[in-house]
């Protein structure tokens, strides 16, 4: 880190980048923090205990207890790590498919970029969430349903930015020239168009991530998402509702502000990034 | 001159409905499979709670009736044809024709959306406005991160929070529902609906905003380091009357065009929206129709929200069309 920064500071006197990278690892950090707890926390503490049912938020319960006296910061926490997680896999799903798609578009001739180009309006007629419901009903709901329903719906727009992207580097001339010299495809989209457009692929990917997860605790909300018996907030919050006429806000409260701020972290890393690339690539 | 525009305005709209048609021929095509392809039983969900009591010559009988016993290809003429003819079938769960069901929860839904659509458009165009015009200071910084902060707020939460302060804590209004329980359904006043209304309109509003304040933000700074309001500037033009003179129409189009863009997103806040507050309207029945296996309702409903969307991004692009004076001056060069 230290040298890094030290580097950093050679290059340019300019004190935006330190405090930025400054920013993204404390974000890091923060996020690592939640998931470890996620991972270490003690699954004793949300086996049902009915002593301490419906307790409002104490210093021995963070956030409270729900109506089977389980701990709701320990369910939160692990709710969290599982959402990162399913986040994560759903947003290198979607960035995959974005870079495949995006790159096809605009290398593979124009009737690949006519067909792409109409499967991604396709994919954004239909309002996002209904179509994340079809996926998840033709799945059957569950991890899968959810994963994979995430996981085809979050890529369009990057797409496009990547499509965008690898026009304007395939138009460059040192790719041309490459071209006359006999290069194969493959060889320029890896050695020229993959390294020009990987700060727009991590960004990309680092703004997925919010999207990805707050539709993953919405569609588990409706219930058609994860399975009950997972620690979810989606789950947490759809089981709130019953409680919260009798009065215990911190059911709904405290899970939701929790998630709130994870997702606030991942779009605060990945605005960083931005910052970060525009700046040295300038 | 005049005659051209039309023709081509019209060519235009033209172009989008047979690329809309394309798309939802296609939209049809792949969600019946999808649905078809579905783990979960829709005979089952027709017989519900009524398990025990069905033998299995009875489940061939209803199989028989609703043609699930038919091939995958054949379901689908059957359904497309019935489609063109503007008949969506029979939902399973309310046990009455799709199209009626969608038609009456669509009435609910317009009103929540168009309400909750006006609301978040006027007051995130002045809150874009008054960030952009006084750019740099606390005010501007408070609703970047106000805006900020909204994109990562899941809709569900921010609707649970409401209901948790004005519904139990100040018991301003009713916990949930379209209208009043246990109450006549010709007894229920306008006063009731729109009671039962606002706390959702004020949910998807709070979320709305972000999109349309940070859009207005930009572009009015855009507009502000330009010349014509250095000039103005220079004039001594400032505060509101430079903003009224310079300032309004320029930035006013974008957003009109951003709003109904953003018809996605509105149908799927409503969605959330009235799930938690039970109100009776499209995306209530879309979640009903996932869980309950309600195949024709489902598909209906992909249907119907997909037109709901291509309204929306036709209005957008019209509303470039009809109302930018530039639009009319490049046409006639």
């Amino acid at each position: 880190m230290i040298p890094s920064l030290k580097n950093a500071n050679k290059r340019s006197p300019l004190n935006l980048k330190q405090r930025t990278l400054f920013k993204i690892l404390i974000s890091i950090v923060f996020l690592a923090i939640v998931i470890l707890g996620g991972v270490l926390l003690d699954e004793g503490r949300i086996v049902t205990n009915l002593n301490e049912r419906n307790s409002a938020p104490s210093l021995k319960h963070l956030f409270g207890t729900d109506w089977l006296g389980r701990d709701m910061f320990t369910r939160t926490v692990m709710g969290l790590s599982l959402s990162i997680g399913v986040g994560l896999i759903g947003a290198i799903g979607s960035t995959l498919i974005a870079l495949f798609l995006g790159m096809a578009a605009a290398t593979m001739g124009k009737m690949a970029d006519r067909l792409i180009s109409w499967i991604i309006d396709l994919f954004l007629s239909v309002p996002h969430l209904v179509t994340l419901i079809l996926i998840a009903f033709t799945l059957g709901g569950g991890f899968k349903g959810i994963v994979i329903g995430l996981t085809l719906t979050h890529w369009p727009s990057l797409a496009r930015v990547i499509r965008a992207e690898v026009m304007q580097v395939r138009s460059a001339e040192f790719v041309q020239v490459s071209q006359k010299m006999g290069k194969s495809r493959w060889w320029i989209a890896l050695h020229h168009i993959l390294p020009h457009i990987a700060p727009q692929l991590l960004i990309g990917f680092m703004l997925l991530f919010p999207h990805v997860i707050l539709h993953e605790a919405a569609v588990t909300f409706l219930g058609l998402g994860l399975s009950p018996h997972e620690p979810a907030i989606g789950i947490i919050l759809s089981e709130s509702m019953k409680y919260l006429s009798s009065g215990m806000w911190w059911l709904a409260f405290f899970p939701g502000l929790c998630l709130l701020i994870v997702v606030r972290t991942f779009d605060q890393i990945g605005e960083n990034l931005r910052v970060l690339m525009t700046r040295t690539h300038d | 001159m005049y005659k051209s525009k039309g023709r081509k305005l019209g060519l235009f709209i033209l172009m989008k409905g047979v690329r809309m048609a394309t798309l939802l021929v296609a939209i049809c095509f792949i969600s019946f499979l999808l649905v078809k392809n579905s783990p979960i039983d829709p005979i089952q969900a027709y017989i519900g709670a009524d398990m025990l009591k069905v033998g299995p010559e009875q489940r061939e009988k209803i199989a028989e009736y609703w043609g699930l016993d038919q091939p995958v290809m054949v379901q689908f003429l059957s359904w497309g044809s019935a489609v063109l003819k503007g008949d969506l079938g029979t939902s399973m769960i309310f046990r009455r024709p799709v199209s009626e069901i969608i038609g009456e929860r669509f009435l609910n839904s317009l009103v929540l959306m168009i309400a909750a659509w006006l609301l978040s458009g006027v007051i995130g165009f002045i809150m874009g406005v008054v960030a952009a015009m006084k750019k740099g200071t606390w005010i501007d910084r408070m609703i970047k991160w106000y805006c900020f902060t909204l994109a990562s707020t899941p809709t569900f939460w921010m609707g649970l929070l409401i209901l948790i302060v004005f519904a139990v804590w100040l018991g301003w209004f009713p916990v949930g529902m379209g209208v009043p329980a246990g109450v006549l359904s010709e007894n229920v006043t306008m006063v009731d609906r729109i009671q039962h209304l606002i706390l959702p309109v004020l949910t998807i509003s709070i979320l709305g905003v972000a999109n349309v304040a940070l859009h207005t933000r930009q572009k009015l700074i855009d507009v502000l380091a330009s010349d014509y309001v250095l000039f103005a500037r220079a004039r001594g033009e400032q505060g509101f009357v430079l903003f009224w003179r310079h300032g309004l129409r320029n930035v006013a189009l974008p957003a009109i065009t951003l709003q109904f863009a953003a018809f996605s997103e509105l149908f799927g806040g409503a969605v959330l929206a009235e799930q938690v507050f039970s109100y009776p309207g499209l995306g209530q029945a879309t979640v009903e129709a996932g869980l309950r296996g309600d195949v024709p309702l489902l598909l209906g409903l992909v249907i119907f929200s997909t037109i709901f969307v291509f309204v929306g991004n036709l209005l957008a692009d019209l509303s470039y069309h009809l109302l930018d004076p530039r639009m009319r001056e490049v046409r006639k060069l």
